[in-house]
């Protein structure tokens, strides 16, 4: 085989996995831009979406759009929940207190699902199929490209919300000063709500694709992605939308080539090692802006 | 008044005492029943329990009946020991161990402090017997890469091979390794020798591919049944047409696997001791019962359970314990388990002192979504 | 004679940790603990040392560090080769102490690796930098042989008692709330409330910093040489990113910078999974929910602001105001 031919393959299943990394990263950055948390529990967010979606299509017989919509639906609602009963008591709290908050919502979120469905591996419902689009000596799957287009549009239509809709403008004030805009007659409980069902049903569809590529959802599903797309917004640019894009898909990719050059069993090694040498290098990461330091 | 009701009270306590002269064996266990690794742990505790309940229904051993405990150990060897140590303080007479080999690891050493009799179902690790009152059900990892390796040879079923296997799990290890020290020594050629780890066990876009252009007849893959079926499934998209081999760890991948993508582990070979859908009387018996009481198909797990209880019961029967409370029990048994032959679900077994089983393997194939016996064409 | 308040919030912290021990130690003895608890009692004084030690980057500091086990993990290594290779040459009670000075000095050394990076990033983005020097370091643990790779190091001799483990706990709070009261500690501390007036007050940032790190990391690779010779073997994937957040945890429970707080929360969030395992499947479960309650009671101001009031009540009552160690604002106080 062509050396050419052995990089796009790889390129490509970079693309494949980065594409979703992407997709979980986009939720990740869009709750830390806004809330300024690390919600930790958002891979399990994406867990509990795609299990909703295996709920509603095999238990419940629903046509498979109508199990998404329903599925994306329950995600926003139990984001919201989580919201409420654990992270808005926290709000003027140490952040850290609201990390560790997060992490017992992620325990939480494991254990109710391991024990609702078992401790085995589910198989998901829902697939594209395998055909193919042939480029040459390599092909992509379909899949891939339906995940990166869901992917770049969602990108896009963040990045028009935050930045032109009433209620993306009110985003932003909370972002920038929760006190400020809370004087300028913002609500930012309210606010703050909207940024997590968002962020939610940006989860339930990163579970629905975890799903479709991967075919099988678990109690701990969300967990290595979860973190893997934490490590890609910040990459990126911790809030920054176009930057958990790109940091998503630069890290599959930077995996995918350690994998087939390097090693398989060092690829974390190395993925990690490349983000170190790139927050020391650019410490807010590739897209982030600086930190502004008051005294 | 007081005092006639008090006497009556100790009175009705005597007469309890008295009715349940016969006595219970509590057998305890460790293993992952909550965590990453919890199915392995629940199909112990399941196939373990069902043992003990058919035993007590046909009125427990010379009278004695069992009762089987399992703690929680999340798979790590400090909760190991926090779980043998609440089974001991529960009276705990007979260890089954612990289900994962690093685990059992810790366990054994106060086990072995203790002489207590220690029946491993699952701990596969060779050290995991290394004391004299240890044994366990399972096979070795070394033993099973030695014989994938034979068994690939002397059927002739491929001399390319490739391999994909988890580096972070010592069981895969320990069967890769010892599959490629054999596999030189029989003439086959691993044309590739692929890893993954715990933290990249989702994607192997990247090890297929190597497979594909390897040109390898048959991968090997010395994992457990979860990964494998992520494998399979990536494997039928990529278009690799090679055949499958597993070892025990394979089992249950049909069910792992789902209705949906059964066609993906079609052709796939697994040399196991035990398989869910053999025909034979004792396997049927189990699988009927398993199902209708835990919902699921009994795995390896289970079946290593069911047969560690039941080598238990053999070697109670061997010494002739007829009271617990025997001064020489723990060394009774241990004497007991070299001489007993236990007819059990995974095979008929005999143990050397060493504390490893004596039990052949045979090696299933899946053709048209269900298991069938290999013959050799 | 009248003693400075901190003084005497650390010989209250001295006194409850040594009565503590030497009650447990005497029960112990006497045959009079369960075997369960006699079990716990080193791992116990393991997380005790490890909330204290990551308590001194987090609390002391202020830096969120995502990869505390890393260090452990590095201690545990090097200090098990060393007892394994002096097995048969050293007797138990020089080979121990010295194993653990191996495991903590080669964990400092990590520590200072990690550290220089440090110096540049702040928040968030150090945080996630630990987290990935934690994966690498397990990660490439894994795949040396020597290590024995994913079956573990095994051989170790067991030599981890509870005397020893205790008397290395008293030794880590000793130097942990020392540094709190010395010219250092205030300085670390300096950083944390305000970085750029610090460095403008002519605190060394970098060194201090280095200072804070390299100590932390010395105490884990101590806490990791304790764990590995408790058990018989040790394995890379017991020194994950889940167990630097089960530490962090606890020190976030047991109160930023507080001493006192992050022992008591070591304790009791080591005990609290075992005693509920009653619940069975539930376990882990209620667990969960117990950290949740725990943090939002600990930490939210709606819940301050009523556990303010209760005290003020009851000041009332006994005429006397008291000061609660553990609270979530982290305090100067030991």
């Amino acid at each position: 085989m062509g050396t050419i031919t052995k990089l796009l393959e790889s390129l490509l299943s970079g693309l494949s996995l980065g594409s979703i990394y992407a997709l979980i990263a986009l939720g990740y950055t869009m709750v830390y831009g806004i809330a300024k948390m690390l919600n930790f529990a958002h891979g399990d967010i994406i867990m509990a979406g795609a299990f909703s979606i295996i709920v509603f299509t095999a238990t419940c017989g629903l046509p498979p759009i109508v199990a998404i919509l329903l599925g994306i639906v329950f995600c926003m609602l139990l984001g919201v929940t989580v919201e409420f009963l654990a992270y808005r008591p926290l709000r003027k709290a140490s952040p850290l207190a609201v990390l560790i908050t997060a992490i017992g919502v992620s325990y939480l979120l494991q254990n109710v699902a391991q024990l609702l469905f078992g401790t085995s591996d589910t198989e998901f419902p829902i697939s594209v199929g395998n055909s193919a689009l042939a480029l040459g000596s390599v092909s992509v799957k379909y899949s891939v490209l339906l995940t990166v287009a869901v992917t770049g549009a969602i990108m896009i239509i963040l990045t028009l919300f935050i930045s032109k809709s009433r209620t993306g403008k009110a985003m932003r004030a909370v972002s920038e000063d929760k006190d400020a805009a809370e004087l300028m007659g913002i609500n930012v409980n309210r606010t703050i709500s909207v940024t997590f069902a968002i962020g939610s049903a940006l989860a339930a569809v990163a579970g629905l694709f975890y799903g479709m590529a991967y075919h099988y959802v678990g109690a701990t599903t969300g967990a290595m992605p979860g973190i893997k797309a934490f490590v890609a917004a910040v990459f990126g640019g911790i809030g920054s939308i176009p930057g958990a894009m790109l940091g998503g898909i630069l890290l599959g990719i930077i995996e995918k080539l350690a994998q087939t050059y390097i090693s398989t069993e060092l690829s974390d090694a190395i993925v990690f090692g490349v983000l170190i040498l790139v927050l020391i290098v650019k410490p807010t990461g590739l897209l982030g802006k600086k930190i502004s330091e008051k005294v | 008044m007081k005092k006639v009701l008090s006497m009556v009270l100790v009175l009705m306590l005597t007469c309890v005492l008295c009715a349940s002269a016969e006595q219970t064996l509590v057998i305890g266990g460790t293993g992952p029943l909550t965590g990453d690794y919890a199915t392995y742990g629940t199909s112990v505790r399941n196939g373990a329990t069902l043992a003990a309940e058919e035993i007590n229904e046909a009125g427990g051993v010379n009278g004695i009946l069992f009762d089987v405990k399992m703690e929680d150990d999340q798979a790590d060897p400090e909760k190991a020991i926090n779980g043998y140590s609440i089974l001991v303080d529960e009276g705990m007479q007979v260890s089954l161990g612990a289900v994962t080999s690093g685990a059992c690891l810790s366990l054994i050493e106060e086990a072995q402090v203790d002489g207590m009799l220690v029946i491993t179902p699952s701990a596969s690790q060779k050290e995991c017997v290394q004391y004299d009152n240890c044994f366990r059900v399972c096979f070795t990892d070394p033993m099973q890469g030695v014989y994938a390796a034979d068994f690939i040879s002397d059927n002739a079923i491929a001399t390319k091979v490739a391999i994909i296997y988890d580096k972070s799990n010592d069981y895969s290890v320990g069967i890769h390794d010892n599959f490629v020290s054999r596999a030189g020594e029989v003439g086959i050629d691993v044309v590739t020798d692929q890893a993954f780890t715990s933290q990249s066990n989702i994607d192997f876009s990247v090890q297929l591919q190597a497979v594909k252009d390897s040109g390898a007849e048959l991968v090997f893959l010395p994992i457990y049944a979860q990964e494998a079926a992520y494998i399979l499934t990536q494997a039928k998209s990529a278009g690799i047409e090679a055949t499958f081999f597993g070892c025990d760890g394979l089992d249950g991948i049909l069910t792992k696997i789902g209705e949906g993508n059964t066609d993906a582990c079609e052709g796939v070979m697994l040399l196991t001791p035990f398989a869910a859908d053999a025909q034979d009387e004792k396997t049927v018996n189990f699988t009927t019962k398993y199902k209708e009481q835990f919902g699921e198909t009994p795995d390896q797990f289970a079946a290593d359970a069911y047969d560690a209880v039941y080598a238990i019961k053999a070697a109670m029967e061997q010494a002739g314990i007829t009271d617990l409370d025997d001064p020489d029990l723990n060394e009774k048994l241990i004497s007991a388990m070299t001489e007993i032959t236990v007819e059990g679900v995974t095979g008929t077994m005999t143990w050397d002192a060493e504390g490893e089983p004596s039990k052949s393997a045979t090696a299933v194939v899946i053709k048209d979504g269900a298991y069938v016996a290999y013959s050799a064409q | 004679m009248k003693l400075k308040k901190a003084t005497v919030n650390k010989l209250i912290t001295y006194l409850m940790v040594i009565g503590m021990f030497t009650a447990i130690y005497i029960l112990n003895e006497g045959g009079y603990l369960s075997r369960q608890l006699q079990k716990m009692l080193v791992p116990i004084c393991i997380n005790i040392i490890l909330a204290i030690s990551l308590n001194i980057t987090v609390g002391f500091l202020g830096e969120l560090t995502l990869g505390h086990a890393a260090f452990m993990s590095v201690g545990a290594y090097s200090g098990c080769l060393f007892s394994i290779a002096m097995k048969e040459t050293l007797p138990m009670a020089a080979r121990f102490p010295l194993a653990m000075l191996v495991g903590g000095l080669v964990a400092a050394v990590f520590g200072i690796l990690v550290g220089i990076p440090v110096l540049r990033l702040r928040g968030d983005y150090l945080a996630i930098v630990t987290l990935a020097f934690g994966e690498i370091i397990r990660n490439v643990i894994l795949n040396i042989d020597f290590f024995g790779g994913a079956s573990g190091l095994k051989g170790t001799p067991r030599d981890s008692t509870f005397l020893i483990a205790a008397i290395v706990v008293l030794i880590t709070m000793f130097v942990a709330m020392n540094l709190q009261s010395s010219r250092h500690g205030r300085a670390i501390m300096a950083i944390r409330d305000n970085r750029i007036a610090a460095e403008s007050a002519g605190i060394n940032l970098t060194y201090y910093k280095l200072l804070a790190f390299v100590l932390a990391a010395f105490f884990a690779g101590v806490a990791g040489v304790l764990y590995g010779h408790n058990l018989a073997s040790i394995t890379p994937d017991k020194f994950d990113y889940n167990r630097s957040i089960e530490i962090l945890v606890v020190v976030v429970l047991g109160g930023l910078g507080s001493v006192r707080g992050a022992i008591i929360a070591a304790i009791i969030m080591y005990i609290l999974p075992e005693y509920l395992r009653f619940m069975k499947d539930y376990r882990m479960l209620i667990y969960s929910i117990v950290l949740i309650l725990m943090m939002l009671l600990n930490s939210s101001p709606a819940a301050i602001a009523i556990k303010t009031r209760i005290r003020e009540a009851l000041s009332g009552v006994f005429k006397k105001s008291k000061k609660t160690a553990i609270n979530g604002k982290g305090g100067s106080e030991a």
